[in-house]
């Protein structure tokens, strides 16, 4: 995602990184970034928990006014729990649970009778 | 405990997979930057999110590589977001899109007038695709002119 920061900012465009990956985001130097400590596929919050994904966002877009270099990152103020026990596991996991599929991999079934009938008309982008 | 360190977990799963040794990307010149022209509160934010967020009834992504783009109107209802994805456990964003996906979040920012708006559509792809010259090269580029198309004065980009 940095190459695309980075793009979309020479293009004139200011960004904004959202980064739960610090080493990630440190080596591809994005403009802005800022980081959230939480495991990965909660780039923005704990589930069910609007107030905190507002706090969250409303500390990391704050950035946009306040940081004044390229290559800054924030270290937002929240933790995921009390102890750190997700950091080992995510040490230890990788990210090849998945195979690979070069066919699209729907959510549900349905999802899949949906899009091959073409998407229903209350959908204006399904057939784009 | 410090943050998690995932550019050799990475590496080392590329090379259990068969890849040629993965070649990270690593900048060390100066970042472009372009400075914010207005206070939040009169922007228009663009999003991008690689977290493989669709709309059901749209072709879901795929797991190969994949540098396509879902375009998602920002009025959408939130119980018609799926989430699709090789690299990360999807049991909470398929039950709340906001934790890769803040839609609902930046809307109640634009009602609370923290933000000036949000653009007509986000952006929606799939992160993981082991070529960063595709998507230097293809993606960034396609994306960029979407966002330009779209007149918005900031982007919030959300990785997985």
């Amino acid at each position: 995602m940095g190459l695309v920061a980075r793009h979309a900012e020479a293009a004139g465009i200011p960004t904004l990184c959202m980064t739960s990956a610090r080493d990630i985001t440190r080596a591809v130097n994005p403009p802005r970034a800022a980081f959230l400590d939480f495991p990965l596929g909660h780039t923005t919050g704990k589930p069910h928990e609007p107030d905190l994904q507002r706090r969250i966002l409303v500390e990391a877009l704050s950035s946009f006014e306040t940081m004044k270099a390229p290559g800054s990152m924030k270290e937002l103020p929240f933790r995921w729990s009390e102890d750190e026990t997700w950091k080992s596991k995510a040490f230890a996991e990788g990210d090849d649970r998945t195979p690979r599929h070069d066919t699209p991999q729907y959510q549900s079934e349905e999802d899949r009778r949906r899009a091959e009938e073409g998407g229903s008309t209350s959908c204006p982008v399904c057939r784009a | 405990m410090g943050p998690v360190d995932y550019i050799p977990r990475i590496r080392d799963n590329y090379a259990r997979q068969g890849y040629k040794a993965y070649n990270w990307v690593v900048n060390r010149d100066t970042a472009p930057w372009a400075p914010l022209r207005k206070p939040l509160s009169q922007c228009r934010l663009g999003v991008a999110a690689s977290g493989g967020i669709y709309v059901a009834g749209q072709v879901a992504f795929h797991y190969k590589d994949d540098i396509s783009l879902r375009e998602i109107p920002t009025e959408i209802d939130t119980s018609e977001l799926r989430a699709t994805h090789f690299a990360y456990d999807l049991s909470d964003a398929r039950t709340d899109p906001n934790v890769v996906f803040p839609i609902d979040t930046l809307r109640r920012l634009v009602r609370e007038g923290f933000l000036g708006g949000v653009a007509s559509r986000f952006y929606s792809f799939m992160g993981g695709i082991y070529s960063s010259r595709r998507v230097a090269e293809d993606l960034a580029p396609r994306l960029t002119a979407r966002l330009l198309e779209d007149g918005v004065d900031a982007v919030l980009l959300v990785p997985v």
